[in-house]
């Protein structure tokens, strides 16, 4: 094959956005993150020494970020997992002639193009001491609450982003879908598979590569979960249970003037979400 | 979800985007031209800001001064602090919080107003002694004391009626009649809370809760004081323990709410400065009362200040002009208008015998211009915000959520500020 300068051009608009929106920043705070640095006005000249590992110490040692790593991960296992089934089941039944179908995919994507600070309203309606959903549940009602209870706080964060999210993913699986071949689904059908078997070994086969697509989105933003506990659970409460590493990165960097630290906790989450993302790649390897 | 990691990181690339800012620069501190500012974007502050730049301007043709509102961001200070980085600040911000001022200054964004001849003088004649809490370590001003928001305690005259409470003298003054007076409105359906000040474990929060009782129990002392915290203390705990009952009893509300809880009949009880005035009118029936104290509310008890400043920030080429503006902007004139038209007490002495035929015409205000006399700022400490958000983890998790004992969870606090402060 013949290398084509033009396509070079074509592509260097965006090679340059990459390297400048996202790998320099990047670079930067990875070496921040091995310095002692503040902010500081142009032209204002502070000692910025190297400090080792000093700010993955002071990271690694402190409760709160801990703490925020357990809480992304309790996320990641509540949400993922959930966001793949949910949205590959309701793609599928979707993309079958069912009536009402438009509506019902606009309903399903509605959620994702609203501000979370507008759904978070309707959330906080429902989850809330007095919401909807304690009504429901009558003495079967956690005390506290969902969003101030300390075992629960986290899973309504999980659950709500999920929620919030399935529209797009759904999307995506529906897109996947029209690739799956019409002849796999009557030939099952020859074989004498019913719709559950078919689904099995037509359907999840099928569109694997989105799968594998949904799972590594779903990891990314959810690993950047920060508007949610900011908003749903009073800043990451109760007691810290419901903190983000983004969350802290945003109080320590932005908040308390130690971009340091931040870009520590932010080099930490990077490496944290690039692991389990490369499990998620080789356990699916192995699995074809 | 936003993602912030992108946004600390596309901060960090911009740091070296900036123009040159120098907080030393003699020439600059003479220099006169055009100059820009910042203000508040609530509508009455806007009002005001547009006539005193108007009102310059038409005086100053020279020396045109452009204004806007603070660009929208997660929190004012974010965007102050992002801006002295990429070094596009304005001259001046006409909302700078006293408590953002130490991280401003260490990242060279504050220009002293001492370095002007009359700077110094300028600002301790205007304040008189209350000017005292805003001089930063190095004994300097990096910010002029603008205008303070008295917090008091805001009540609901319906709720209280409806519970059979005085709505002339409500027994509000000590921590016991504030807590039977609390129990009355909840248990009697007046509202569902007491009082609801935001739960949130955002650092200043506890400006609302904590820090005005805390204020007005100590007789009037600050968070901290010669490097040490001071609320591992009898005021401290006292405080503490009645915010821990009213969330035990669920008489003050835990959970986050997205309107406003006293506005909406929610809760009987708000604590709130002058601002609330206009913003409960026609909405609630009020009155207003000093924060209670264990052993009963007093006429010249402290309370928290809730102030907002005026800086100067190294960005400004011509600050000949801005603090030329800065001076006309704080004039008896213009202080003047800034009660008339927001209703925020300025942080001039003798307010109430400055501007006698306002208050005269305006009693409510007059309750808050008293308590102006005696406010408490927050410290103007190394590390300030961290200082907050320090505290505030331990109120949340001990006071308002129950997981530790407030007195042990006070003691760690302040240890852990004394060292951060040291």
């Amino acid at each position: 094959m013949r290398r084509q300068p033009i396509g070079m051009l074509f592509s260097a608009p965006y090679a340059v956005f990459v390297a400048a929106v996202f790998a320099y920043p990047l670079g930067l705070a990875v070496w921040i993150s091995f310095h002692e640095y503040i902010f500081t006005a142009p032209g204002v000249s502070v000692p910025r020494p190297f400090v080792g590992l000093d700010n993955y110490s002071a990271v690694l040692t402190d409760p709160a970020v801990r703490r925020s790593f357990v809480n992304i991960g309790i996320f990641l296992i509540i949400n993922v997992p959930l966001t793949v089934a949910l949205s590959l089941l309701l793609a599928t039944a979707l993309n079958s002639a069912v009536r009402g179908r438009t509506f019902f995919r606009t309903s399903f994507y509605l959620p994702y193009v609203a501000a979370s600070v507008a759904v978070v309203g309707v959330w906080l309606f429902l989850f809330g001491s007095g919401g909807l959903v304690n009504q429901v549940l009558g003495s079967a009602a956690p005390d506290p609450s969902w969003l101030i209870n300390e075992n629960w706080a986290m899973p309504s964060i999980a659950l709500f982003v999920t929620w919030k999210q399935l529209g797009f993913f759904i999307l995506l699986y529906l897109a996947a879908l029209q690739n799956v071949p019409k002849e796999l689904y009557e030939s099952a059908a020859v074989d004498g598979a019913n719709r559950w078997r078919s689904f099995r070994a037509v359907t999840v086969p099928g569109v694997r590569p989105a799968t594998t697509l949904v799972t590594l989105l779903a990891i990314i933003t959810g690993a950047n979960l920060f508007t949610e506990p900011y908003l749903l659970t009073n800043g990451g409460g109760p007691s810290g249970r419901s903190a983000s590493p983004v969350l802290l990165m945003y109080q320590r960097g932005i908040e308390q003037g130690h971009p340091d630290v931040a870009a520590a906790i932010g080099v930490l989450l990077v490496a944290g979400v690039l692991i389990v993302a490369g499990a998620q790649q080789l356990l699916e390897r192995r699995q074809r | 979800m936003k993602p912030l990691p992108i946004a600390l990181v596309l901060l960090l690339a911009v740091a070296g985007c900036g123009g040159g800012n120098d907080a030393s620069n003699p020439e600059a501190a003479t220099a006169r031209g055009p100059i820009s500012l910042w203000y508040s974007n609530n509508a009455q502050e806007v009002a005001w800001g547009k006539q005193v730049v108007q009102a310059w301007n038409a005086a100053h043709p020279d020396e045109v001064v452009t204004a806007q509102e603070i660009p929208a961001g997660q929190t004012s200070e974010a965007v102050i602090s992002a801006s002295i980085t990429a070094g596009n600040a304005p001259c001046l911000i006409y909302n700078t919080s006293p408590a953002a001022v130490p991280n401003f200054q260490a990242q060279g964004g504050l220009v002293p107003l001492d370095d002007f001849a009359d700077g110094a003088s300028y600002v301790a004649a205007r304040s008189g002694a209350a000017a005292a809490q805003y001089t930063s370590p190095d004994g300097k001003f990096y910010q002029l004391p603008w205008k303070s928001n008295p917090v008091m305690l805001f009540y609901n005259k319906k709720a209280f009626a409806k519970a059979g409470i005085s709505t002339t003298a409500p027994p509000l003054g000590t921590y016991t009649e504030f807590l039977a007076t609390a129990e009355k409105l909840v248990s009697g359906g007046a509202a569902k809370y007491a009082i609801f000040p935001s739960p949130s474990s955002q650092f200043f929060q506890s400006w609302f809760d904590f820090y005005p009782m805390y204020a007005a129990q100590s007789g009037g002392q600050q968070l901290v004081v010669d490097g040490k915290a001071t609320f591992d203390s009898d005021p401290g705990r006292a405080v503490a323990g009645l915010w821990q009952q009213l969330y035990a009893k669920n008489l003050a509300g835990k959970e986050a709410y997205t309107g406003d809880a006293f506005a909406d009949g929610t809760a009987a009880m708000a604590s709130a400065g002058p601002w609330a005035i206009a913003a409960y009118q026609d909405k609630v029936d009020w009155g207003v009362t000093s924060v209670p104290t264990q052993s009963g509310s007093a006429e010249d008890q402290a309370t928290f200040s809730d102030a907002k400043n005026v800086a100067l920030y190294t960005a400004c080429a011509n600050r000949g002009t801005a603090w030329d503006f800065l001076k006309f902007s704080t004039s008896a004139e213009q202080d003047g208008k800034l009660l008339e038209m927001t209703g925020q007490m300025p942080l001039r002495q003798d307010l109430a015998g400055a501007y006698p035929a306002y208050f005269a015409k305006n009693p409510r205000y007059a309750v808050f211009a008293a308590k102006a006399a005696h406010v408490v700022e927050v410290p103007n400490v190394k590390g300030s915000v961290e200082v907050w958000q320090t505290f505030r983890d331990a109120w949340s998790t001990s006071v308002i959520f129950g997981k530790q004992d407030p007195a042990t969870a006070l003691t760690d606090a302040a240890n852990k500020i004394n060292d951060l402060v040291e």
